[in-house]
């Protein structure tokens, strides 16, 4: 081809603008457009954690405790001579039937069937348990412990000078459930911050969508804060849905200052946005950034208390959990949604986050790549 | 009035591998520039030097009278680079793609459209673009480069892997670009497509520049011979060698070649004997300046 004379129109070198917000936002909309045909993702960020509160809620959320099953052999007067009321109160916490063979109904006991059976010699109120389950075999000794000792007092004539009455300190509606929703939650949004922000920083390098937008006139500060607005759009997706269903089928009761888990939510998604910036920062598939993610996200959960709490584990195990981002948005949720405190309570939790996220994206900075070489 | 690229002695180590040793030259406005040569001669590291995407170890490029190095946002919209097909967000469909593109240059949705129809892509806007024929990915992936009106057009390879019609209609498509006054910069390893399109090419191999010019004087100017070949069987090997003495004269089961730096008098003297059946007469290509070049055959 050979240069022409007459060039038709000399290209105008225009530099078009544009504002950074404009760029931002249609960022953000092409990750949500992704996001939204992305059925692994949508699945993992939204119906995953969802179907871990179904599993826990209906396990744990349905009654407060359960009956323990006991078998009468033969006849027990202790029992069986009870006022009507008296009667009632036992019936509350021990289901009781009644059977006449001994060896057999021992034998259920040592098979786990039913939590103890129990015969009376005399005075004597004979207890069969099993040491298999020794939290069931507790429970049963201590309610039959106590009711010895009240059929004790009511022989005496005299009546009881001393009484107990336990008082929740929490709103009487709290069941499990209160504490479930807001660890569940915390872990769900950990998940999706650091899975989507490692794996689209893998792919984005990968597919050499980072060297596209690397030029173009837009800013780095433009494309993460691109990114924070999906991210945070996501968690909000996230939080809306799981409070509609654990409302809606598990009775969640939210406390007054409930909507101060917005921003602990919203700087919760940062520091697990920066978590997962790191992982992808220096991974060479989306597989490797899954794996360092896991290898995160997992640990975290557990030592943050989001299936269970974690009062109950060793002192070093729980200085350990303070490293976690996820144990400081745990506790922030719990405080405003279910314990009830004050918007300002959470303050520290959200500084602690915040630190978090300028500690951990500092890093990820240092090692961040554009290219794979 | 400047050269609208300027390289100056510009020199790239991978390790111990000197990817670009010293590679020197000046695109002017308009131009239809192309960098030939086989895979791993430095032609793509070449241009994403230039392009502003690597720094070079030595040297240094001045593209629009500016620095290509370090990144610089007066210049990027000024510029428009094609990446590998594959350069898309997941999972959104053309139109998407474009409009999003167009966006970050702060072009409008309906210029973003309007480019759809110029690589004839209109009919799969709403297709996704892990749908899209090889042809067309590549297409769009021109129209994301070009979406903002920038005055410089790179393309790395950007027929490769693409069936001839889909070459061919790229082609058209490049050409149309350039008649629109923007300079083109193509890197190739096709030899034909090089001699089709480029004003200038630059030919380079093993990291450095061997020959620059228009690809026809670039053939003329190795006095090569023309092959001519007919039939077998329609003139004995010896038959021909009398009759051509100067010519180099080979012959296979199916034909009789003939390279000679006087075609009209052999294809004359094949006249008269009626033996121009199957007649094919091939002229000197880049692909014989790149034998004389480097002494070996052109393999991409």
């Amino acid at each position: 081809m050979t240069t022409t004379e007459t060039r038709p129109e000399r290209v105008a070198s225009q530099v078009p603008t544009g504002g950074w917000l404009t760029k931002l936002l249609s960022l953000a909309r092409a990750m949500f457009l992704s996001f939204r045909r992305d059925r692994a993702a949508l699945f993992f960020t939204l119906l995953f954690p969802l179907i871990f509160l179904v599993i826990f809620g209906g396990l744990f959320g349905s009654t407060g405790t359960s009956r323990q099953d006991v078998v009468e052999i033969g006849s027990v007067p202790l029992i069986d001579q009870l006022p009507q009321d008296a009667r009632a109160q036992l019936d509350e916490v021990l289901k009781i039937t009644k059977v006449d063979d001994r060896t057999a109904a021992i034998d259920k006991v040592r098979n786990g069937d039913v939590s103890g059976a129990v015969e009376q010699n005399g005075n004597t109120l004979v207890l069969h348990f099993s040491a298999a389950d020794s939290a069931v075999a507790g429970a049963i000794q201590g309610i039959l412990e106590s009711f010895v000792q009240s059929a004790n007092v009511a022989a005496s004539g005299q009546p009881p000078r001393f009484t107990l009455d336990s008082q929740q300190v929490e709103d009487k509606s709290l069941s499990y459930i209160q504490y479930l929703t807001p660890g569940l939650l915390g872990w769900a949004i950990a998940l999706g911050a650091t899975f989507g922000a490692a794996a689209t920083l893998v792919t984005w390098r990968q597919k050499k969508i980072l060297r596209r937008l690397r030029l173009s006139p837009v800013g780095i500060p433009t494309i993460i804060g691109a990114r924070v607005v999906f991210a945070v759009g996501v968690a909000l997706v996230q939080m809306v849905i799981f409070l509609a269903v654990a409302s809606g089928f598990f009775h969640l009761k939210l406390s007054h200052y409930w909507w101060m888990s917005i921003p602990l939510v919203m700087a919760g998604t940062l520091a697990f946005m920066a978590i997962g910036l790191l992982a992808g920062s220096r991974a060479k598939s989306d597989e490797a950034a899954s794996a360092i993610s896991n290898l995160i996200t997992i640990p975290m959960a557990f030592l943050s208390g989001s299936f269970f709490p974690i009062n109950l584990a060793p002192r070093w195990l729980q200085i350990l959990a303070e490293v976690f981002p996820l144990r400081h948005l745990n506790d922030g949720m719990l405080d405003v949604m279910v314990r009830g405190k004050g918007p300002v309570s959470v303050l520290p939790q959200i500084g602690i986050l915040l630190g978090f996220t300028v500690v951990i994206s500092g890093i990820a900075a240092l090692l961040f790549r554009w290219e794979e070489i | 009035m400047a050269s609208t690229i300027v390289v100056r002695d510009i020199r790239k180590w991978y390790g111990d591998t000197h990817a670009v040793d010293g590679v020197s030259f000046e695109v002017e406005e308009g131009e239809f520039f192309g960098i030939l040569g086989p895979n791993g001669a430095g032609k793509t590291t070449t241009l994403e030097i230039i392009e502003g995407l690597r720094k070079p170890d030595s040297g240094e490029v001045t593209l629009l009278g500016m620095p290509a190095w370090p990144r610089n946002k007066q210049l990027l919209p000024r510029i428009g680079v094609q990446l590998q097909a594959s350069s898309f967000f997941e999972r959104l469909t053309t139109r998407e793609q474009i409009r999003t593109f167009a966006s970050l240059y702060g072009t409008s949705a309906a210029d973003a459209d309007r480019m759809l129809e110029v690589v004839g892509l209109a009919d799969k806007a709403e297709t996704r673009t892990d749908r899209l024929s090889g042809g067309q990915t590549q297409r769009l992936a021109i129209a994301t480069a070009l979406v903002h009106g920038p005055e410089v057009l790179f393309l790395d390879e950007p027929t490769a892997a693409l069936d001839p019609q889909a070459r061919r209609n790229l082609w058209d498509l490049l050409r149309d670009i350039n008649a629109q006054g923007r300079t083109v910069i193509l890197t190739t390893h096709h030899l034909d497509e090089a001699e089709l399109l480029c004003d200038r090419v630059a030919i380079m191999d093993h990291g450095k520049i061997l020959e620059l010019g228009p690809p026809a004087s670039l053939v003329r100017g190795l006095d090569a011979p023309t092959r001519i070949g007919v039939e077998a069987g329609l003139m004995s090997l010896d038959e021909a060698r009398r009759l051509f003495p100067d010519a180099d004269v080979a012959a296979d089961e199916v034909s009789l070649t003939i390279s000679t730096r006087e075609p009209a008098t052999v294809l004359a003297q094949l006249a008269d004997r009626n033996a121009l059946r199957g007649l094919g007469v091939r002229g000197a290509s880049l692909e014989d300046v790149f034998l004389n070049l480097t002494g070996r055959e052109y393999r991409a």
